[in-house]
């Protein structure tokens, strides 16, 4: 399990804004509809800024990396918030040896 | 796993803090493209440019969008083309078409540099060494994109004075032909001892002769994330100074390594080196002399300027080394004026001199970099300046480099604006005690005693 989980091709999403209600709901939509599996989820508050990371596999997305990154960061000027998508590496590389 | 507070933590970096990765620099062989028919050299050259480096402005953006890390520059060097052109060029008009050559090429792949316009004289010049020279001031007058540079000296060889004293000239008579523009000609020049064959970053990138047939380097940037890391560590001692210091560098590393990773496999060229410089901007929060102030110093230029850069400087490479398979380049802090706002705000204050700056050489890459000086300073004063610096690399076993720009018609109390990186400075005064006799000696400076190693 462990072995295949490193393989996937992870991309991170963040979403820092004011918090509002449906952020989630929206995100997750547009994920399952591009068939992008959510590994996993977490939320914290930074300076009065809610800040969401996934985790998300997107072996099996429909759609290439650059046209996921753009309409995710639409769906945040959308609602308010910034959403980014970046690959998992860039952060792997930088906190962990 | 990741969790959210690296995640954060990484992009406060780039979005706050200024992390970017300054240049991919794509290096490529012209070895092949010499021969006698100069149109043909042309040609050549021109086509080997426009076909290695087609993709490389798409695949640093498809880098940056994939990992959301700015990738400042996509840039071109070249084998140094006083080796490519000796067979072809009689005349140093043969050489400036080479160097609009490179241009046009740089600009179809839309880069917005390309270095080797070069020679490599550290012991003496051929004829043809002698001619791409003097074509300097005409080439980079008549380009808008070509870098050059002159290593005029090493460890191993001693100083080539005759061509110190020549660069005086050159670096003059190409300050006069872009006078119009604060002469900012001399922003694309660079007087190197011991040069490095695999720098990525202007204006003295070239492709060494010891390199293959294509090769991507990549510098790394990150001044911003230093500074702010060492806002936490105020008042701590030296210890806990430096440490914060090498981990920030192994973070801002590892970026770099991962970008030129990627860069290579995309491109299918090998990856050849991560340069570890700090290279500022003149954007606020993106400036050495702003962490010098952080480490303790008002300014850039106090006294305890040079003990500070020298621990900078080390902790730098401590961190980037374990961060990165190959290291090389220039691999330590610039220390530009005009294009660090720290260093702009120290000389207006009156704070850094270039008597200082040339000391903070001694312990840092790269040398006097990016300083104007005032107009009317003789030709001899300046090559003065260039042997003073080079005598520091040749005798340190380091690159030092000059990079002067004497800015025609203006003098100390104006300042000049050259915009976009290269930033704005003001002028800078210079000793005014000549040293023609010195210059006009001719011949070579023997290598130091501590070259003879074998």
């Amino acid at each position: 399990m462990k072995g295949m989980v490193i393989n996937m091709k992870r991309t991170v999403i963040t979403v820092v804004g004011k918090d509002q209600v449906g952020i989630i709901a929206k995100v997750c939509t547009y994920l399952a509809n591009n068939r992008i599996n959510i590994l996993d989820i977490s939320q914290t508050i930074v300076q009065g800024f809610f800040n969401m990371m996934m985790i998300v596999d997107a072996t099996d997305a429909t759609k290439e990396f650059d046209k996921i990154a753009e309409e995710l960061e639409q769906i945040g000027i959308e609602i308010g918030v910034i959403i980014k998508a970046q690959h998992e590496d860039i952060f792997d590389k930088m906190h962990r040896l | 796993m990741i969790n959210i507070h690296e995640v954060i933590e990484t992009n406060k970096m780039i979005e706050q803090e200024n992390l970017d990765v300054r240049t991919i620099t794509l290096g490529i062989s012209l070895l092949d493209c010499a021969g006698p028919d100069l149109n043909e050299v042309n040609e050549k050259i021109y086509n080997k440019i426009t076909t290695v480096a087609k993709n490389l402005v798409s695949t640093g953006n498809k880098i940056q969008r994939e990992f959301g890390i700015p990738i400042v520059n996509k840039r071109i060097s070249v084998t140094p083309i006083a080796l490519v052109g000796a067979a072809a060029c009689k005349t140093s008009a043969d050489y400036v078409t080479i160097a609009k050559t490179l241009d046009r090429a740089a600009a179809t792949v839309g880069v917005n540099f390309i270095g080797g316009f070069s020679a490599l004289v550290s012991k003496a010049m051929t004829t043809s060494d002698e001619l791409l020279i003097k074509s300097i001031p005409q080439a980079l007058s008549q380009t808008e994109r070509v870098c050059s540079s002159v290593n005029v000296g090493s460890t191993k060889t001693g100083i080539d004075m005759n061509a110190v004293k020549l660069l005086g000239e050159i670096i003059l008579e190409t300050a006069e032909l872009t006078k119009e523009k604060d002469s900012i000609g001399c922003a694309k020049l660079v007087v190197f001892c011991n040069a490095p064959d695999d720098n990525p970053f202007m204006a003295g990138a070239f492709h060494g002769v010891t390199e293959g047939d294509a090769v991507i380097n990549v510098g790394v940037s990150g001044p911003g994330v230093v500074k702010k890391a060492l806002e936490s560590v105020r008042g701590a001692d030296f210890e806990v100074l430096c440490e914060t210091i090498k981990k920030t560098a192994f973070q801002i590393t590892r970026v770099g390594q991962l970008v030129a990773q990627e860069a290579s496999k995309m491109l299918n060229i090998p990856f050849g080196i991560v340069d570890l410089s700090l290279a500022p901007t003149p954007a606020v929060g993106d400036s050495v002399a702003e962490i010098l102030e952080e480490i303790g110093l008002d300014y850039a230029g106090a006294p305890g300027t040079t003990a500070a850069l020298a621990l900078l400087n080390d902790q730098v490479k401590k961190g980037g080394v374990m961060a990165s398979s190959y290291v090389g380049g220039l691999s330590g802090a610039f220390i530009p004026v005009s294009e660090d706002q720290g260093m702009i705000n120290a000389v207006e204050a009156g704070a850094l001199t270039l008597e200082k700056l040339e000391a903070m050489t001694c312990v840092c890459s790269v040398g006097l970099d990016m300083i104007a000086i005032p107009g009317d300073t003789k030709a001899t004063t300046i090559s003065g300046i260039i042997a003073d610096e080079m005598a520091i690399g040749m005798i340190n076993q380091k690159t030092t480099a000059v990079r002067l720009i004497p800015v025609i018609g203006k003098t100390v109390g104006e300042s000049v604006e050259f915009g976009g990186l290269l930033g704005h400075a003001p002028i800078m005064p210079v000793n005014k005690f000549g040293c023609d006799s010195f210059i006009n000696r001719g011949g070579r400076i023997p290598a130091p005693i501590h070259s003879f190693k074998n």
